[in-house]
């Protein structure tokens, strides 16, 4: 597992822009690093996207769209491909120029220190998933626009969480200020001109902008005895219900930050063909249909309590956390309205 | 009597009754603007139904599955693909019961955040056609026809075509202008501007199938895209991938789609999904002469022949 390493807080000297001038921050760093930062793709949505000159950024968001998952566990990623009856190609798994990631929220943030645990574990080593992950510095920034749905405070997270980051920002209304957090961070920030040191009253202004952005974060949920709950009731009558009204699409399961199952596919033309990763779903059925026909998950109940069980039991189980980070998003955008913390609520309050 | 309450006592008639063993309808779990689906069973449950202007959801989608005897709360659109669920055998007829629902249409949230410029509304209260809108930093009053969906605006049936029990007297037609606009503008575009609408849309596509999940007459046991041997269409986001299986959904509803809007609704990136299926009902229109889903026994245009058809298209 990846082992990240703090500077020392002497170290940590907050340093501090103009608002107007973070675009020459974000060209600077353009020149050394690919820069992925978010991106308006129309007037509803935004999402992480490479950023080719400073002013292409969208700072003032809530959250994206899409996680900062695809990033480092792309949709789609190309394992190798082959011609004819060669060898298979590999691509080389060297990392490009170095990553930058901008604006990331702290939920997102956390999100990767879970997935860590998944592709970069004890027992399994994913180095597609590494190669990204060590080539890439997160410049995680401070939400002050936790949206109705958002209960990343019920995970510990909380959005001025400076963990799983290493350089933490914050928007301070007409500058923002920078906090080095790891070696790397600290090193990449140093470098960057037209900083200065933080006003002395930043520190105090921050606890207050943190103050408000946690109030702003108005629903909560009771996690502490969940997984053991969730461990005694697989044969509750209470998965009967909950899955009625679920489509079956994979809105929440793609759209949610730690949801990281895959399938693999072949695709071939001619004497050329590649092997590709790509998303898949625990709703979908096909997620577990076997060969001979029988599916194992044959309903949508079965569905439904896999996705709850992965991320609140199975998760907790294999790794001592749960597969959430309260961002909302499979709240915000289901097509049916289905809200994970009223199911959560319901399961607390199962007999 | 305000159509909620005819609604719940219909509906609280059929379960004592026994005439039906579920009703399916939306209630208001009290997230704002919306409402969710219901399965209500128990008669004492009835007043969890709701009727108002955020009932999106077509929920003819839930019949297809169902082996019980169902009553539905249908708006126009939703009666119509209910037509055609009976008429493709999917569903038979004296096995639904339909609450029909005469609809002033429906109010697309995105429309409402689009103009709070994507604010964050955590309460809302409707009040005759206004809606109250408060954020933590704002409220704002709303008027309901301002935000309807755009399928709506262009609605030719806002009375259902087919039910059981109407819940309301009938509402006057729409006077509906430029219904195909968007279609139209698209039409006249060149070939290149075409394909860089398709591909500026398309490319926002997640392939999280909500668009067909949430289609009622997307039923096909197994769907084109889930089958791997062999594979029909690519897997990944590629944009070749993506648009096969746009085109081809919508291929597959020529004829049969009663833009209902379901499809665009449910979709969590914004992709205009409706143009391709309202493009093809106009052609079918067109051509044809035919809409879906008006009468039972109707057969459907691209599963007979006539000898008159249109066949300017061989060339």
């Amino acid at each position: 597992m990846r082992t990240t390493p703090r500077i020392l807080s002497s170290e940590k000297i907050m340093k501090t822009i103009k608002k107007d001038k973070i675009n020459t921050v974000l060209d600077f760093l353009i020149k050394k690093y690919q820069v992925f930062g978010p991106v308006q793709k129309d007037d509803l949505v935004v999402d992480f996207g490479r950023i080719q000159n400073g002013a292409q950024a969208c700072l003032e968001f809530s959250n994206t769209n899409e996680p900062a998952k695809k990033l480092f566990f792309p949709q789609a990623e190309t394992l190798f491909s082959y011609t004819g009856s060669d060898a298979a190609q590999v691509s080389e798994l060297k990392p490009e120029k170095p990553r930058i990631i901008f604006g990331m929220r702290p939920c997102d943030a956390k999100s990767l220190s879970l997935l860590d645990a998944v592709f970069d574990g004890p027992d399994y080593k994913d180095p597609y998933y590494i190669v990204k992950r060590k080539n890439t510095t997160i410049f995680t920034l401070a939400c002050r626009r936790p949206r109705s749905n958002c209960f990343c405070d019920s995970l510990g997270i909380g959005p001025f969480s400076k963990k799983d980051t290493d350089v933490f920002m914050a928007d301070l209304g007409d500058r923002y200020v920078f906090e080095p957090i790891t070696p790397g961070g600290a090193d990449i920030l140093n470098k960057i001109p037209g900083l200065e040191n933080a006003r002395p009253t930043d520190a105090e202004r921050l606890k207050n902008l943190r103050s408000e952005a946690e109030s702003k974060v108005a629903r909560k949920v009771d996690l502490d005895n969940l997984p053991e709950k969730l461990a005694r009731i697989f044969d509750h009558p209470f998965w009967d219900g909950i899955h009625q009204k679920c489509l079956g699409c994979g809105i929440c399961t793609y759209l949610c930050p730690t949801c990281h199952c895959f399938d693999i596919v072949d695709e071939q033309k001619d004497d050329k063909g590649r092997r590709i990763r790509i998303w898949d779903s625990c709703s979908y059925p096909t997620f577990t249909l076997e060969a001979s026909g029988h599916n194992p998950r044959a309903t949508g109940k079965e569905r439904m309590r896999q996705r709850l069980m992965h991320k609140f039991r199975y998760f907790v189980e294999n790794y001592g956390e749960i597969a959430c980070v309260g961002c909302g998003r499979c709240i915000n955008h289901c097509p049916v309205g289905s809200d994970l913390i009223r199911e959560i609520e319901n399961i607390n309050n199962l007999k | 009597m305000d159509l909620q309450t005819k609604l719940r006592q219909e509906a609280r008639k059929l379960l004592e009754e026994k005439l039906v063993d579920v009703v399916i309808g939306y209630e208001d779990e009290g997230a704002p603007l919306r409402t969710t689906p219901c399965f209500i069973t128990d008669p004492q449950d009835v007043d969890r139904l709701v009727w108002n202007p955020f009932c999106d959801h077509n929920l003819a989608r839930y019949l297809t599955a169902r082996k019980d005897k169902a009553a539905v709360v249908a708006k126009g659109c939703d009666t119509r693909a209910i037509v055609v669920l009976i008429n493709e055998n999917q569903i038979e007829r004296k096995n639904v019961n339909i609450l029909g629902m005469p609809c002033g249409g429906i109010v697309d949230r995105k429309k409402i955040y689009n103009h709070l410029k994507n604010g964050d509304v955590r309460e809302a209260v409707l009040k005759d056609k206004v809606i109250t809108v408060k954020g933590l930093e704002f409220t704002a009053d709303l008027m309901v026809d301002d935000f309807l969906a755009d399928c709506c605006l262009s609605c030719r049936h806002r009375n259902p075509v087919l039910c059981d029990v109407q819940i309301g007297e009938n509402l006057p037609p729409l006077d509906v202008k430029d219904e195909y606009k968007k279609i139209k503008q698209l039409e006249e575009s060149t070939s290149e501007e075409r394909w860089e609408y398709f591909r500026k849309t398309l490319s926002k596509c997640i392939r999280c199938y909500a668009c067909r999940e949430a289609c009622p007459l997307c039923y096909c046991q197994q769907c084109f895209t889930d089958q791997n041997f062999p594979a029909w269409v690519g897997k990944t986001t590629d944009i070749s991938d993506t648009i096969v299986f746009h085109i081809m959904r919508a291929f597959h509803t020529t004829g049969r789609c009663v833009d209902c809007g379901a499809c665009e609704r449910s979709c969590p990136n914004n992709v205009d999904i409706r143009m391709l299926t309202k493009k093809i009902a106009k052609d079918v229109k067109e051509l044809f002469g035919d809409e879906a889903g008006l009468q039972l026994e109707e057969k459907a245009p691209l599963s007979f022949y006539n000898e008159d058809d249109p066949q300017d298209f061989i060339k």
